[in-house]
């Protein structure tokens, strides 16, 4: 035991030392007051870059829920003086790639393109004028509607949809992150062009937004691409968006949804943490030995190698601006779902009582310290590092910190994270596929 | 989330993965050794990060299946972290996992392939567990007990509740009658019911050689390194004679194949597909690449022309699609995809590809739109320099087809010469009525669906 400590504390330098010094994460603000965090590195000829605001799904209301998740869609069909086509074909035919994504806090853009100003300047132009002017045009919203509501139907007659759809609904009641991104069919049928333009100006503030660049440019240049795609955004003069605080469940919550599937799909949770708690490695740590370590966690153990009823099983804290939740999922065929419930409850109960053991504690380090240059590996990962750290205002050392904050966890802190956040007895429970009867 | 024992279906991935492989270049140097005992290892050096892939892939998938025995190349792979004589079930991945290590396996219709991602000082453990399992596994029945139920939820969670799985597996199971690429690379559901220990053990022993073999590393690593590794761990291991593969050439196609597939949905879904040509001989074909351009010129971008006519336009689609599995040991098929709106069906979606077909062999494509699907696959070949594990799949994917990981650079060049007149004779010799196979999803409502309270005695929540 004591040679294998050694072992983990040798890994632990060696990985400290060059973690600081490959990534140097630049960080600066733009006139305009956004947040700006750079990676220079020239390995190739490329760049990648995002610029992220508060303006997920979380800021939607019940009335208008998927407002969020519309904005964001039709920022790149239509933007000063650009069609949705003409977008398109412009960044086509100089190989860039745009994305839209919109997630529960954060909404933004993204944009990968070859480094050189003959394909750079050109891509960073439309990309500006998109993030700057969107026009939502009238048609094209009525259009994405008709889509949207069509897979949304699409998706409802779809049991892991159906069961997420109602989870988070029991997890979150009153709080906006029991509202679906993508909006209700019946919310997204009222949403009109003004909902999107005033969502926009309120929430793709220049004061809020973050940018995250790393790849092939200089600092200068680096400073100069945050100030042109954040420019000319809009600026309110109002607070920051807040969310509420989740709310703690009072008791748990069963339901039983009746599908034709031939697999159950079983959701367990409770609301977990936001991002920067300081129970946050404790309970990383701990639930990489419970179920997020893949073919060496309890659960999975328990569940597929012990009894092989399910082909996925995994849990996992995902956290969010405000408490984010934490998810234990699985699919086992209907017949099974009732063994497979009582399972998982034991092995949950079993380590919330417990704790990891000596050895598990050890060898999820092991993996999680010995694994971590595979977190920096590529532009992509580190990019998405740099978002991350950016929008949640995460200490610019979170990278190399990181091992540290992992290797100073104690049996005694996973316990104690997992007593005060994850209650057994308070957990919220979908299961969609068998009849109730089938299911004790 | 990506639980692992990844299975690679046909369509979908293969398409995207087809233009893909097409596109990258500048490779700039691989190492590459045989072994005495016929194995193959090919380095790529990239020192970008202190990290190693190493990949281990079997030329064999579940195109070298027999009826009866559907799903066994999957099984098989699930069955391989299952114990060696010298390591426990489990154990592999305990010992991945302590050592920092993230691994996994995806069996396709042509390869069965073993990863593990690793700090590139742990490259030898990665090398000394796989060599290990290429010669000494045990499989346990009781261990082929647990998992071939697995392997059943896996199937029903992949297929059968998916009613767009169940339309590619009607696809493939219609428009190939004598190939083996008919058969699902799960199994037939019946066929997993009945398989035995013993099925898995015989695959194994067929088929598990280092001449059947390729390892691929890509990371920071020293080829001459790697290859005196490779050669401490897998040189002892004896080949064997292989069994002898039968082409089992399709049949030339005499008409329209037409199937219905009815499950719950509420859209319809159509999928269409033709034989076409996959790449065999990268230097001197030429049709690949043109179908490859016109997958592009198709579904390259949201201002392609199947998302401008179908979706943006007429909006008669929700979303269409194209793709072109290029990269096989068997025939290739030629796709197109169409979900229409609500309100439309899928006669209507049909109409327009067919109609947008017609308009290429008619009219050709433009310049300007070839010109387009050329500058992203140069840049696409940039981009996908920033995985390393993509590296070492591409490598891997074309030498399992017999295509040399070498003539990346032949490839782009080929695929950059592609003149618009090229396109439309493609589509003008595949796209033929008698050659297609169409397959629909007739969308059943759900029964009445309502949340139910659980029965007494359970706690109640809101």
């Amino acid at each position: 035991m004591g040679a294998e400590r050694w072992l983990t504390g040798l890994l632990l330098l060696a990985l400290a030392g060059p973690a600081a010094a490959i990534l140097p994460i630049q960080h600066w603000q733009t006139a305009g007051g956004a947040r700006v965090y750079f990676v220079e590195n020239h390995d190739l000829p490329m760049l990648d870059l995002s610029v992220e605001f508060p303006a997920g799904s979380a800021y939607d209301s019940a009335e208008k829920s998927g407002a969020a998740a519309m904005t964001n869609r039709l920022l790149q069909l239509g933007a000063d003086g650009m069609s949705e086509d003409e977008i398109a074909r412009r960044l086509a035919d100089i190989g860039a790639q745009l994305g839209a994504s919109s997630e529960t806090d954060r909404a933004g853009l993204s944009l990968r393109t070859l480094s050189s100003v003959r394909e750079r300047r050109p891509a960073l132009d439309i990309f500006a004028r998109i993030l700057r002017n969107p026009s939502f045009p009238q048609a094209v919203l009525e259009r994405e509607k008709a889509r949207l509501i069509g897979a949304l139907k699409e998706a409802d007659t779809k049991p892991d949809t159906i069961g997420s759809v109602n989870f988070y609904r029991l997890l979150y009641r009153t709080h906006p992150y029991a509202l679906r991104s993508s909006g209700e069919v019946a919310t997204v049928e009222t949403l009109t062009r003004e909902d999107l333009v005033s969502f926009y100006r309120r929430h793709y503030d220049r004061r809020y937004a973050v940018v995250a660049l790393i790849g092939d440019v200089t600092r200068a240049e680096a400073e100069a691409i945050a100030e042109e795609v954040t420019r000319d955004l809009p600026q309110g003069n109002g607070a920051k968006p807040a969310l509420p605080g989740v709310a703690v469940l009072d008791d748990g919550a069963r339901r039983f949804i009746a599908h034709p599937a031939s697999q159950a799909h079983i959701l367990i949770g409770t609301p977990g943490i936001r991002r920067g708690d300081p129970d946050y490695f404790p309970l990383f740590v701990g639930n990489h030995v419970l179920g997020g370590g893949g073919f060496v966690s309890r659960i999975i153990e328990e569940v597929r190698q012990k009894r092989g009823l399910a082909y996925a099983a995994y849990s996992y804290f995902s956290p969010l601006q405000r408490a984010g939740p934490f998810v234990i999922g699985m699919q086992t065929q209907r017949e099974q779902a009732a063994e497979a419930l009582r399972v998982v409850d034991a092995t949950l109960r079993e380590f919330v009582a417990s704790g990891p053991t000596e050895d598990e504690l050890r060898d999820a380090k092991r993996n999680i310290i010995g694994s971590f240059p595979l977190r920096i590996d590529s532009n992509r990962k580190i990019h998405g590092y740099l978002a991350l750290i950016g929008f949640y205002q995460l200490p610019l050392s979170y990278l190399e910190d990181f091992s540290g904050n992992i290797e100073r966890v104690t049996i005694a802190d996973v316990k104690a994270a997992f007593a005060r956040r994850v209650d057994p007895d308070r957990m919220v429970t979908v299961v969609v596929g068998p009849e109730p009867a089938a299911v004790p | 989330m990506p639980m692992s024992k990844v299975l690679m279906r046909a369509a979908g991935f293969a398409v995207a993965a087809a233009l893909l492989a097409l596109s990258q270049t500048s490779h700039a140097s691989t190492a590459e050794s045989r072994l005495a005992n016929g194995m193959r290892v090919v380095v790529k050096t990239d020192r970008r990060a202190p990290v190693v892939v190493a990949m281990v892939w079997y030329q064999v998938g579940s195109v070298d299946e027999v009826n009866g025995v559907t799903g066994v190349a999957h099984v098989l792979e699930h069955m391989m972290f299952k114990g060696t004589k010298t390591t426990k079930p489990g154990e592999f991945s305990r010992i991945v996992s302590a050592a920092g290590g993230r691994e996994n396996a995806f069996t396709t219709r042509d390869t069965t392939s073993y990863f593990e991602t690793l700090q590139s000082s742990q490259l030898e453990l990665a090398l000394k567990l796989e060599a290990d399992r290429m010669n000494n596994l045990e499989l346990l029945p009781e261990e082929f007990a647990k998992e071939i139920k697995v392997v059943m939820e896996e199937r029903r969670w992949r297929t059968e509740d998916r009613p767009r799985s169940l339309v590619f597996e009607a696809l493939m199971a219609t428009a190939l009658t004598a190939h083996p690429y008919r058969r699902p690379v799960i199994g037939w559901m019946s066929d997993l019911k009945n398989m035995t220990a013993d099925d898995a053990v015989d695959f194994y022993r067929r088929w598990y050689a280092p001449n059947n073999a390729l390892l691929v590393v890509v990371g920071d690593v020293e080829p001459t390194e790697v290859f005196a590794l490779a050669e401490k761990h897998f040189g002892p291991i004896p080949a064997r004679t292989l069994p002898v593969r039968k082409p089992q050439n399709e049949p030339v196609q005499r008409g329209e194949r037409r199937v219905t597939i009815k499950a719950p949905a509420e859209l319809p879904y159509v999928v269409m597909a033709f034989p076409v040509p996959p790449l065999r001989d990268a230097e001197r074909d030429w049709e690949p690449y043109a179908l490859d351009m016109l997958t592009a010129v198709l579904d390259g971008n949201e201002a392609a022309r199947l998302n401008r006519t179908l979706v943006r336009g007429e909006r008669v689609a929700n979303s269409v699609g194209a793709g072109y599995d290029g990269i096989s040991r068997g025939p290739g098929l030629f796709y197109l995809i169409a979900i229409p709106t609500r309100g439309r069906s899928a006669a209507d979606v049909e109409t327009g590809l067919r109609r947008e077909m017609a308009k290429i062999i008619e009219e050709g494509v433009t310049d300007e739109e070839l010109n387009r699907a050329k500058a992203q696959a140069v840049a696409a070949q940039v981009y996908q320099r920033d995985s390393m594990f993509f590296q070492a799949q591409q490598i891997g994917s074309l030498e399992m087809a017999g295509i040399p990981h070498t003539t990346i650079d032949v490839q782009l060049e080929k695929l950059r010469a592609v003149t618009p007149d090229q396109v439309r004779d493609v589509a003008r010799k595949y796209f033929r009525d008698e050659a297609l196979t169409i397959v629909e999803l007739d969308p059943q409502p759900l029964p009445a669906r309502r949340p139910v309270a659980p029965p007494e005695g359970m706690r109640h929540g809101r």
